[in-house]
């Protein structure tokens, strides 16, 4: 009985990898609170998970330093209610519980790392490349399973030095058919947020208001893949392409790339820092000059 | 000029009208022998729009089909096949004549007034089937902002797709085998009886050169040509009967026989020579060995019965494959010989001289033997037993594949804030990070989670940007801003675009100024031009304000565009003005 109803339903249950975005730097500066952030999450995420009995729902801190898997519904045991004090479903507790662990953790990693002069963004690409590895391992498990889909919720601005291997998980996200959505709460753009949603196909939204988070998630992101094909949602206007250059990590919209290993730099150098390979005279200069000089001769 | 005993038929079935056909200076005339028949013709050779005819060979009497313009064909049943081609041959000189006048004076004199009657009406023709195109020449041609040549000479393609008119094509040679004609016979006699004509003998020169050679060898001094052409189509009907026993036993009597019963020695040798020009990497002698039209139950089916090669008597046979090759190649060859005569000698002289010549430049080189032996050598050549030809090659060095990215942090631009403080900043942003997870775990969810109002606001805001986003975008993609303007703004739109096109396309092909007239079509081509600069303007005020923005980028490059034309044209009138200045105070040069 329970194979035929997860064949019936296999189409529209899903399994939503979270990724939660808590670095500190961001929080410490931003309008809303974390713990409001984390009620609006912790609704989003029950909605979700009640909306059908197939829906699945992993949790993946993108913290600072490091990630890890904090929630997966598929683990918790729904016999144990272990309603605390407040009141709060267990569910939650161990949420929470693990949240915090979690951050205790990454606090001691960045004890130990000497040089702090990176940028304050998170290690998305790490929590992308964690719901890749939980995804294909749903995938190996069998035919049926709920259909992945991730969502970011980010804050903190794009890390540039991430730059490559974050569209290196972009890729394996749209060579496995997964979408990534993408809820970013920061001030700045995230270009690659924008452009993770736009290769694979999943859906990008930055909300203005953040009280009114939780509507906005379930309104945008809390419908299935097939579901989503019967809904009008947000499409982004344009999307942010630039790249990041390797040489000073700048992000750049003009540059230049090496024939050779395909490393991109922003401005002309004699020889590929990553590979090597010695690059000629750039024809351009030459040709540039002599249009120079062909424009002015007319003139003369 | 020429008389042909005729038969007029105005259709197919006509029974038709016997009389005179008359070919006189730009006329065809019919007279019928009755002179109380209404069959009278005359045609206007100019109005001949095509001809047809029968094919000699069809069973069809010689039929000279004529097609005027107004689609009425006139059909003329000829007495006999050589009639009919010299009368086709008249007709299409008299055609092609009269074709060529009418260009001649347009050639010489290009104004309105020396205009064909045709041209006219092609151009009519041009301007009614494309309304955009009779809109520009209304815009510009009847305001005289551009004369009609102007306007027409930029746009020969379109009057010249319908005036291509004479066809160098040469006539090629039919596709029917030499082999394929059949005696006819009477019934009653055992007579057999081929008909020749010089087209067919044409062919069987090319076809084969030995009978050709034998042609010039035996005619006339062995034999008169009708007995060579018996001889030879004996030959054929001999071959034609597969008795190869026959066949032998004659050529052993008759050696004149035998040349046209044995194996093409000329075309052998060609042949041979086209072997040694193949790539020497090729085995031909394998290719041979896939041949198994020899064994039992293999063979080709030609003419009902199947066509086995026999090894003995082998020499007089020849292969269906071999005859095919052998007359698709002439047949690509073409007519390549200009003699249109009758007298068969010359035309065999004259093939034989082309494949003299065409001999001549295969085989310059007498060595080529050597040259053979060097191209094997060449073309043989082992990539594997080469020396290792040494490109420069760089390899593709990653050693760390970190270096992709990281280890090349050393240059990265710091953050404005300093380590020490932002070190304190972390600790401080996770002391209320976990003072937050505490407030959560001791306190709950908010509640409300979320206010009425807000969520309101949400869903208004989500609205407006999904429909902006769709009014940006468009409904799909493909769907342009032009689509969603109202229909009279949209098609003002484009005929200015085509408009402007053309003025610019007018103004720049004037420069280099070089004469009065150019200078002062620049002139007029430029107040044309900034009449449609205020008209866009003009435009852009009277549409609707929220699509004002749209339409200016819309109209944005246009503009440029003809600000570019002004520029140029500005700067060439201060240039002019600056030359003749100088001109002036000098002594005065020759004029432009």
């Amino acid at each position: 009985m329970a194979t035929v109803a997860s064949k019936l339903y296999s189409d529209d249950g899903s399994l939503l990898v979270l990724l939660l975005d808590t670095n500190p730097l961001f929080w410490s500066n931003t309008s809303t609170t974390f713990s409001q952030f984390l009620s609006h999450v912790l609704a989003f995420l029950n909605a979700v998970l009640g909306l059908n009995q197939l829906n699945q729902v992993v949790v993946i801190a993108t913290g600072y330093c490091s990630c890890d898997y904090i929630y997966d519904s598929s683990l918790t045991l729904s016999g144990n209610s272990e309603s605390g004090r407040t009141g709060m479903p267990a569910l939650f507790a161990s949420f929470l519980e693990k949240l915090e662990d979690f951050i205790v953790k990454d606090e001691e990693l960045i004890k130990e790392q000497e040089h702090d002069e990176r940028i304050a963004s998170s290690l998305l690409s790490g929590s992308l490349s964690m719901a890749l590895c939980y995804i294909q391992r749903v995938f190996r498990s069998g035919h049926l399973h709920p259909q992945p889909r991730i969502l970011c919720l980010q804050g903190s601005p794009d890390g540039p030095e991430q730059y490559v291997a974050v569209m290196n998980s972009i890729f394996s996200a749209q060579r496995l058919m997964v979408p990534i959505d993408s809820c970013y709460i920061g001030t700045q753009n995230s270009a690659f947020l924008q452009q993770a949603s736009y290769i694979t196909g999943g859906v990008h939204h930055a909300p203005k208001q953040l009280d009114g988070l939780f509507q906005f998630l379930t309104t945008i992101f809390a419908t299935d893949l097939h579901t989503r094909s019967f809904v009008q949602l947000p499409k982004p206007v344009g999307v942010d392409f630039r790249a990041s250059c390797f040489c000073h990590k700048k992000t750049i919209d003009m540059g230049y790339v090496c024939s050779v290993c395909l490393s991109i730099f922003c401005e002309h150098h004699k020889k590929c820092s990553t590979c090597g390979s010695v690059f000629g005279q750039s024809k351009l200069d030459g040709a540039s000059t002599v249009s120079e000089k062909k424009r002015k001769a007319p003139d003369s | 000029m020429s008389d042909w005993q005729v038969k007029y038929k105005s259709t197919v079935k006509d029974r038709g009208a016997r009389g005179i056909l008359k070919l006189r200076e730009g006329m065809l005339l019919f007279v019928p022998n009755d002179p109380n028949s209404d069959s009278k013709l005359k045609v206007l050779t100019p109005n001949i729009k095509s001809q047809k005819y029968t094919k000699e060979g069809s069973n069809k009497p010689p039929w000279l089909n004529l097609t005027n313009k107004q689609a009425r064909s006139h059909i003329f049943e000829f007495e006999n096949y050589q009639d009919m081609h010299a009368c086709r041959a008249l007709i299409t000189k008299a055609l092609a004549k009269c074709e060529e006048e009418p260009n001649k004076p347009a050639a010489v004199l290009t104004s309105a007034e020396q205009l064909s009657i045709a041209d006219l009406e092609l151009r009519f023709k041009v301007l009614r089937e494309n309304s955009e195109l009779q809109r520009l020449h209304k815009e510009f041609v009847e305001t005289k902002v551009l004369t009609e040549d102007e306007f027409w000479a930029t746009r020969k393609k379109l009057l010249g797709k319908d005036s291509i008119r004479k066809s160098k094509q040469q006539v090629g040679l039919k596709s029917m085998m030499v082999s394929g004609i059949k005696p006819s016979t009477d019934g009653r006699t055992n007579r057999v009886t081929f008909n020749l004509t010089s087209e067919i003998i044409f062919q069987i020169f090319a076809e084969k050169p030995a009978v050709r050679q034998a042609f010039i060898n035996y005619v006339p001094s062995k034999m008169t040509e009708k007995d060579f052409w018996t001889k030879y189509f004996r030959a054929e009907y001999l071959y034609s009967t597969k008795n190869t026993a026959v066949a032998a036993a004659e050529a052993a009597e008759d050696e004149e026989l035998a040349v046209f019963l044995k194996p093409d020695e000329i075309l052998a040798q060609e042949a041979r020579q086209k072997i040694r020009r193949v790539d020497p990497t090729l085995d031909m002698e394998a290719d041979q060995g896939d041949d198994y039209t020899h064994l039992m139950d293999h063979g080709i089916q030609r003419d009902g019965t199947m066509d086995v090669v026999e090894p003995q008597n082998g020499q007089f046979r020849r292969s269906l494959l071999q005859d095919l090759n052998r007359h698709a190649a002439v047949v690509l060859e073409g007519r390549n010989i200009d003699v249109d005569s009758e007298d068969t000698r010359s035309v065999a002289e004259a093939l034989a001289r082309v494949k003299q010549v065409s001999k001549a430049d295969g085989e310059t080189t007498k060595d080529a033997n050597q040259e053979r032996l060097a191209r094997m050598s060449r073309v043989a050549e082992m990539e594997d037993l080469q020396a290792p030809q040494n490109f420069p090659l760089a390899p593709l060095s990653i050693k760390d594949p970190r270096d992709y990215f990281e280890s090349q942090q050393g240059n990265v631009v710091n953050e404005p804030r300093g380590a020490g403080t932002l070190k304190r900043n972390v600790h401080e942003a996770y002391g209320s990070l976990k003072e937050s997870i505490l407030e959560i775990r001791t306190k709950g969810l908010s509640d409300p989670l979320i206010k009425p109002e807000v969520a309101f606001e949400v869903f208004r805001s989500l609205t407006q940007t999904i429909s902006t986003a769709k009014n940006i975008i468009g409904k799909n993609p493909r769907e342009s801003f032009l689509d969603r303007l109202p229909k009279s703004t949209r098609d003002e739109v484009l005929h200015h675009w085509t408009s402007i096109q053309e003025l610019l396309k007018h103004f720049w092909s004037s420069y280099p100024i070089t004469t009065t007239y150019l200078h002062t079509k620049a002139g007029k081509l430029k107040d044309a031009m900034s009449n449609s600069y205020s008209q866009l303007e003009a435009m852009k005020e009277s549409v609707q304000s929220e699509l004002r923005h749209q339409l200016s980028l819309l109209v944005r490059p246009m503009q440029q565009a003809l600000d570019a034309a002004f520029q140029h044209y500005d700067a060439d009138l201060q240039r002019r003005a600056a030359k003749s200045a100088r001109g002036s105070a000098g002594e005065a040069n020759g004029s432009v």
